[in-house]
């Protein structure tokens, strides 16, 4: 043996994981993120649910019984009722159009979709404002007409469409490009017709991917804050959804009110997150297979 | 007899690429046709027409004495077999093999027991009774292609269609496959096109063989026939193996350089040619006037096959000799190949 050979036995020293990380590494890894997610997440969301019983149970109901908050909430969910399975329905054509065709302008479309991410919140509403508003394009149309947009129901739940939108069809596009187009042509070719090809191969396909989207797009068009801030007018009893009422309230010095209703929006994402957890736990196969396959 | 499937020199482009350059092609009734070719020859496509699929530019696909170009996906009634299945994920084996009976129209529509027997008649054709509630993840690549030929075959098709049926298979359960499939069309009848580009597939399975090449048949026959008689240089050298020589033909005679290897020359076609040989074809020999000598100058051996790589002057490719007899030549031993049949081709 000649001394040259490489010294195998002197070489690592220090000991390592399989993954080269040190324990030190990686006990700092976790410890930042448990900080981060306690500072920035669960310390908030808690500090919502204390405000809100800071006053007392009774308190608590009087903020969301009283008749502004009930109008509150009950706008929020028929926004949310109308603009959700609105969204679902374009969604899943815009899904599909751009997982299973070849078409001129398909990237285009593609971006298009992701705009109302990349646009400020605030800039939806303003948008909707210039078309729609009293000095809009639409404007005098509109007034001749006797129909209100802005500062109504109608401007809130367009608004809520644009900023929503993207969460369907983002959950369901890389899904079905993945599926590809086989099971509709055999469904096709065993004499299907294209709507019993749509509900009983291509939806129960997606259905899971569809589901996730849903719920996603459900908690932010209740929780919508920015575009709706805009077009709403916030009228009480009439254009304030519950985000809209809570800054109200809080703006008028009812800490406690305001976060009241701010805990049943906290709660209801409390909810999502919990349903999300549990579909995942109790269908995790059946997912994990219609992804696979 | 009636023909099943006329294809009438069919044309397809996609984009900027032809897939099919003028195809024509008869299939009789019952018969077991193989499309055979090498990845984009246009194979899938061709079959993908005859479903109804795609679209032609040109030419006409017709079912007996109908053209299909007016027929919907559900009034060509083909049964189509996809390369991964295409199983629905959704829904159980039983469902999977329903579901075309339930596609129908109201009217045409069986009743759910009619449909049940339907469905463990054709479980038992393919041989996987007691598996009705398994889901497509739960069964293995063989079973899952079964279930697809069943749920084919459920809305009792004109025309059955395969698309590389063996393809995703492992060795061993494709050879077992191979054997009960044309064991099934012999009892089924039904009239059978699949793709495939495994030579040994489409010559042990079909009646015919259609071989594709860049978007053209060049050659349709029996087994026998294209192994044997191969009409085109491309056919003799994608169906086994064979040795290439540049000759020049005069009159009966073939000549490699100046010395004549093969006589007995019918075809009338004097000049350059080239000669396709197979391995099994080349024989050493002691003497004779028309020989080939060379070098041996590798010996192999491929399962039951021992095989010489023997090196000619003038030639770059060694040839591949199959070796019959008991007796192996050395390497480096200087030996004399005579042809015992061959292929010629006018050089193009």
């Amino acid at each position: 043996m000649s001394d040259t050979a490489p010294p195998f036995v002197a070489a690592p020293v220090r000991r390592k994981s399989a993954h080269g990380e040190s324990l030190g590494v990686r006990i700092a890894l976790i410890a930042v993120s448990l900080a981060f997610l306690l500072l920035f997440l669960a310390l908030p969301l808690a500090s919502v649910f204390v405000e809100a019983s800071a006053k007392g149970w009774e308190a608590y109901r009087a903020a969301i019984t009283e008749p502004d908050a009930q109008a509150a909430i009950r706008l929020t969910l028929l926004v949310a009722a109308i603009a959700v399975p609105f969204n679902i329905v374009v969604g899943v054509a815009a899904a599909w159009a751009i997982a299973k065709f070849e078409f001129r302008g398909k990237n285009l479309l593609i971006s298009l979709i992701d705009l109302p991410f990349s646009v400020s919140p605030v800039i939806a509403g303003l948008v909707f404002v210039l078309l729609f508003g009293a000095q809009g394009y639409f404007g005098p149309w509109l007034q001749a007409h006797d129909i209100k947009i802005v500062f109504a129901v109608p401007g809130l739940i367009l608004a809520t469409i644009f900023v929503t939108f993207p969460f369907v069809a983002r959950e369901l596009i890389p899904h079905m490009q993945s599926l590809g187009t086989a099971d509709e042509e055999a469904a096709l070719t065993l004499g299907a017709s294209p709507w019993r090809v749509f509900f009983r191969v291509t939806l129960p396909n997606v259905k899971w991917s569809l589901f996730y989207g849903v719920l996603l797009c459900n908690a932010r068009a209740m929780g919508e804050f920015g575009a709706v801030a805009v077009v709403s007018g916030k009228i009480r009893g009439l254009t304030n959804t519950m985000p809209l009422h809570i800054e109200i309230l809080y703006n008028e010095y009812m800490g406690a009110a305001a976060f009241a209703v701010a805990s049943l929006l906290a709660g209801l994402a409390l909810v999502t997150l919990a349903l999300k957890t549990f579909l995942e736990w109790r269908f995790g196969d059946e997912i994990a297979a219609s992804r696979r396959h | 007899m009636s023909v099943a499937v006329t294809i009438e020199t069919i044309e397809k482009r996609f984009e900027n690429f032809p897939a099919l350059r003028g195809v024509s092609l008869d299939i009789q009734p019952g018969e077991l046709v193989a499309l055979l070719g090498p990845s984009g020859s246009g194979k899938t496509t061709l079959l993908r027409l005859i479903a109804g699929l795609e679209q032609a530019d040109r030419g006409r696909v017709l079912f007996g004495e109908t053209d299909t170009h007016d027929l919907s996906l559900r009034e060509r009634r083909i049964g189509f077999v996809f390369q991964h299945y295409a199983l629905f994920k959704t829904m159980n084996v039983a469902e999977n093999i329903a579901f075309g009976l339930r596609s129908r129209p109201h009217r045409a529509r069986p009743g759910e027991s009619e449909i049940r027997k339907r469905v463990s008649d054709l479980l038992e054709l393919v041989q996987l009774q007691g598996l009705e509630k398994r889901y497509p993840s739960q069964l293995s690549g063989g079973q899952r292609q079964r279930v697809a030929l069943a749920r084919a075959l459920a809305i009792e098709p004109r025309v059955l269609l395969l698309d590389e049926p063996f393809g995703a298979l492992d060795a061993r359960v494709r050879k077992d496959l191979r054997g009960w499939l044309r064991e099934l069309h012999g009892r089924t009848g039904h009239t059978t096109v699949f793709v495939t580009h495994d030579q040994e597939e489409a010559l042990e399975l079909a009646d015919r063989v259609a071989i594709l090449n860049d978007g053209k048949i060049e050659q349709v026959g029996s087994a026998d026939d294209v192994y044997d008689h191969p009409a085109t240089p491309f056919v003799c050298e994608f169906l086994g193996e064979a040795n290439k020589l540049p000759v020049k033909v005069v009159g009966s005679l073939a000549f490699f350089g100046d010395r004549p290897v093969l006589g007995g020359i019918t075809q009338n076609q004097g000049g350059l040619a080239s000669l396709y040989v197979r391995p099994q074809h080349l024989r050493i020999v002691d003497e004779t006037p028309l020989a080939l000598p060379g070098t041996v100058e590798h010996l192999r051996r491929n399962g039951p096959l021992r095989r010489a790589e023997v090196a000619v002057e003038g030639l770059k490719k060694r040839l591949d000799v199959d070796l019959a007899s008991q007796v192996a030549p050395a390497i480096g031993e200087r030996v004399r190949l005579r042809i015992t049949h061959g292929n010629l081709f006018a050089a193009a």
